[in-house]
């Protein structure tokens, strides 16, 4: 089905591939904030006149909405089921905010098929239309929830992804989901080169969460990259289909944005993390929230 | 190497069978050992005996060159695929349904040109990628649409293949909407290949599924003084034809063969026989067990493999019967046919005497075959299942103690009542005790190892370095298994007969059928083409060459 191109095409595309490019895949609890922490990201990056591609790695398809203006964009699957074979590297990619590019691999509806091995499809031929060859600054991968499957965790498999960040906030579950996420990033750290870059904590005012997360990022042998403060902005610029760079380019939230931009772009930190035994994740916990 | 090419019988008296495991486990890291030990068993026969335990179904170990085959393999191959009138629909890529087709040599006979033959067809609804990431349910309605409305079949059934459970595509929902929607019958298998340890686990969802979708649907009664029904047949070669053409001589009447030469109808009426008759107990002995609890229907094991083997047989259905004309009738067969028999084997006698053999095979075969090499004075000194459990090896006494496990709880075990229309008990409860005081036994199946003799091995899921290894400890005679282990034992000199699909010889059942199998023996084990397949190096190692382009 999907469409494969001679060997000897493959190559050079792959030969092509731009070693000043980035990618990072963002990973976290679902419904953590990773897709919104993501495009407003991006569009600090974007400000900043780096040229950023945006793949959304979610059956959903709602990882590129705030960059986009809305749900318009048509996923890869969805793209390759209409036009069969033929699909050309213009179907399957919008430009949004800031020239950034958008790609949404698609998925079957919940309950049914194999939303994994979709991902998979979806980005083999996202390489082998070139995607990537072009010049881009960055590729970001935006992936549902827990790595669920291998399908998942195809971005960080083979060193398609090379940098992950963690998106985390000071509740307990979504903390076991990162160290759950480190315990596969060293799973294909050997074979992929796959690197942890930093936790980013998406602030759910959880007591003493920034204590927390710190010592959280150095139990794991890294670092928080950024604290993200809880503001409501988030919610109204989403509501008009913006990040908040866009719908208010001077409130403070917008500021927080580009300073994690900033702090990606200088970010010299990767490392292989150490995850942490459901003993000692606890043991923290108390130690820094519930007893702190 | 040593040679291994001569079939002389050599003194297997003086090897020692403990010696022999010990050698087969040697190589083996010690937690394979320790599992395979319980899987390989030195024979002790002694009156009164308990049996001794041997391992069996249970997951065969990684890496280990297996004789097994898939669930899915067991259920749309074996026993749903000798049936002629049903169309079978491999939902999955097309690999599964293309290596499948009509692999096995289960004959049919069709009555007349107009009825109906989808055997030699292959069904597959041939999943591309796309239906993996987004649901394959919509390409199989499809499929049976199609399948419906070129053939107008009485019934389709549907196969799930590994990627289908995987997805979880729903095979039995789509089943009951488009049999709702055609007016036929239609069910789903999920027969996964992943699901059992063997294809014992798809034997079991195959006749779970007909036993619940088709048994009891025809109420019309088959003329015919004495109705059984055959279960655990599968007509390799013609046996169902050899064993109905001895039966309607005994004017024994076969309401429904599971599933040699079966259709559709006879399974739908099996419900109307008087007694069910177990060929193959691994495959089917649970669905003798569900007809009697349901129907009233008792069941005994019997075996057609042999020619004193079916003469028993013929006298215990007699029995059952306790009708004298049917008994005197059961006579002059046997009578009539016996001679002819005797002529042959005692012919083949001459030559095939003292010789070994060795059966790896099935889960009854390598039982029942070795009724036929007695007959000709050959000795089986080591056997084995590839798909049997511990009742095939030990006998159904030891039913009770089989430990359920999770590959046990992953088949689904149908419970059963009494019919409230059909149940009708063929035997009072007096008529069967004074039967079972005369000594004849119900449900009664002693497993192969109590009829093997002192000393002999008993192997469970042989692999293939134990075969060969056997092989050049013992050299015997014949090896009996199926095609994936044919080439690499012929390779080592030794003959080789595939009790699966009998390579392209049979039929073997009955009387005719243990001619056949005397004959080819006797052409097999006494053919000197063996001693001619020495390899080069074998006769002189030292090779001279010189370049071309000198």
């Amino acid at each position: 089905m999907a469409r494969r191109l001679p060997y000897l095409a493959q190559k050079t595309v792959r030969g092509h591939k731009q070693d000043t490019m980035r990618k990072i895949a963002i990973y976290g609890k679902g419904g953590i904030g990773k897709s919104t922490t993501t495009q407003n990201t991006v569009a600090g990056l974007a400000e900043m006149g780096r040229k950023v591609m945006v793949v959304g790695c979610d059956p959903k398809a709602d990882s590129t909405r705030l960059l986009l203006g809305g749900l318009s964009q048509k996923t890869v699957l969805d793209t390759l089921r209409a036009e069969g074979e033929d699909v050309e590297l213009e179907d399957i990619r919008k430009t949004g905010f800031h020239g950034v590019i958008c790609v949404e691999s698609g998925g079957p509806e919940p309950g049914v098929g194999c939303a994994g091995r979709g991902i998979i499809t979806s980005i083999n031929l996202l390489e082998q239309l070139g995607a990537y060859a072009e010049k881009l600054d960055y590729a970001f991968y935006d992936v549902l929830g827990d790595v669920v499957c291998g399908g998942f965790a195809m971005p960080i498999r083979e060193g398609k992804a090379q940098e992950i960040y963690i998106v985390v906030s000071g509740e307990m579950m979504a903390m076991y989901a990162a160290n759950n996420i480190c315990k596969g990033i060293v799973k294909f750290a050997e074979a992929g080169g796959v690197r942890l870059g930093g936790l980013i904590c998406n602030s759910r005012k959880v007591d003493f969460e920034l204590e927390m997360i710190e010592a959280f990022a150095e139990q794991l042998g890294t670092q928080m990259i950024h604290f993200v403060p809880r503001d409501n902005m988030v919610q109204k610029a989403e509501i008009n289909r913006k990040t908040v760079i866009e719908f208010e380019p001077e409130h403070p939230q917008a500021g927080e944005y580009r300073t994690l931009a900033k702090k990606i772009e200088e970010n010299k930190m990767h490392v292989v993390p150490k995850p942490m035994s459901t003993d000692d994740l606890e043991k923290l916990l108390i130690k820094h929230g519930l007893a702190g | 190497m040593k040679a291994l090419n001569e079939n002389i019988p050599i003194e297997t008296e003086q090897i020692d069978p403990q010696e022999v495991k010990q050698e087969l486990l040697r190589k083996y890291p010690t937690k394979v050992a320790r599992k395979r030990a319980k899987q390989i068993i030195v024979n002790k026969v002694a009156e009164e005996q308990e049996m001794q335990e041997i391992g069996a179904n249970t997951r065969t170990i990684p890496g280990i060159i297996t004789q097994r085959g898939c669930t899915y393999a067991g259920c749309k191959g074996v026993i749903m695929g000798p049936t002629r009138d049903i169309v079978n629909i491999t939902h999955g890529p097309i690999g599964c349904g293309f290596y499948s087709w009509l692999t096995r040599r289960n004959q049919t006979r069709p009555d007349g040109p107009e009825d109906e033959n989808f055997m030699t067809y292959c069904f597959s609804t041939d999943m591309q990628e796309e239906n993996i990431v987004f649901g394959g349910e919509k390409k199989l309605r499809a499929a049976i649409q199609e399948a419906y409305d070129l053939f107008k079949p009485k019934a389709i059934s549907i196969f799930s293949t590994c990627p289908v459970g995987l997805i979880g595509d729903d095979v039995h929902s789509v089943a009951r909407e488009m049999k709702e929607e055609l007016g036929i019958n239609i069910f789903g298998f999920s027969c996964e290949g992943y699901k059992g340890v063997s294809q014992s686990a798809g034997h079991h969802i195959a006749n779970n599924g007909i036993f619940k979708n088709v048994v009891g649907l025809n109420d019309n009664v088959k003329e015919g003084k004495y109705k059984i029904n055959l279960l655990g047949e599968y007509n390799i070669g013609g046996d169902a034809f050899e064993i109905d053409r001895i039966l309607n001589d005994c004017e024994i009447t076969v309401v429904s063969t599971f599933s040699g030469n079966s259709t559709y109808d006879q399974f739908a009426n099996a419900h109307t026989a008087d007694l069910n008759t177990i060929m193959c107990h691994r495959s089917i002995n649970y669905v003798a067990e569900m007809m009697e609890t349901k129907f009233g229907i008792p069941w005994i094991k019997i075996n057609f493999i042999g020619a004193e083997a079916t003469a028993k047989t013929l006298r215990k259905i007699a029995n059952y019967f306790e009708n004298e004309e049917l008994k005197q009738r059961v006579e002059e067969v046997i009578a009539r046919e016996m001679p002819e028999v005797i002529k042959v084997r005692d012919e083949v006698r001459a030559r095939c005497e003292g010789k070994v053999a060795m059966l790896f095979v099935g889960g009854s075969r390598a039982h029942h075959y070795q009724e036929l090499f007695k007959e000709i004075g050959m000795k089986t000194i080591s056997a084995g299942y590839e798909f049997a459990h511990r009742d095939d090896y030990e006998g159904r006494t030891v039913l009770p103690s089989i430990k359920v496990d999770a590959d046990s709880r992953n088949i689904e075990e149908l419970e059963i009542h009494p019919d409230p229309e059909r149940f009708r008990p063929r035997k009072t409860n007096e008529q069967l005790k004074k039967l079972q005081d005369e000594g004849f036994r119900f449900k009664d199946y002693d497993g192969m190892m109590r009829e093997m003799s002192d000393r002999s091995l008993v192997i469970d899921d042989i692999s293939q370095y134990e075969s060969e290894q056997l092989i050049e400890i013992y050299k015997p005679a014949i090896f009996c298994a199926g095609i994936k282990e044919k080439f690499a034992i012929q390779k080592k000199g030794i003959p080789m007969k595939q009790l699966h699909s009998y390579d392209s010889g049979g039929p073997y059942a009955g009387f005719r059928g243990a001619i056949n199998f005397y004959r080819e023996i006797d052409r097999m084990v006494n053919s000197k083409i063996w001693k001619s397949i020495k390899a080069p190096w074998q006769e002189s190692p030292e090779l001279a060459a010189k370049y071309a382009c000198d």
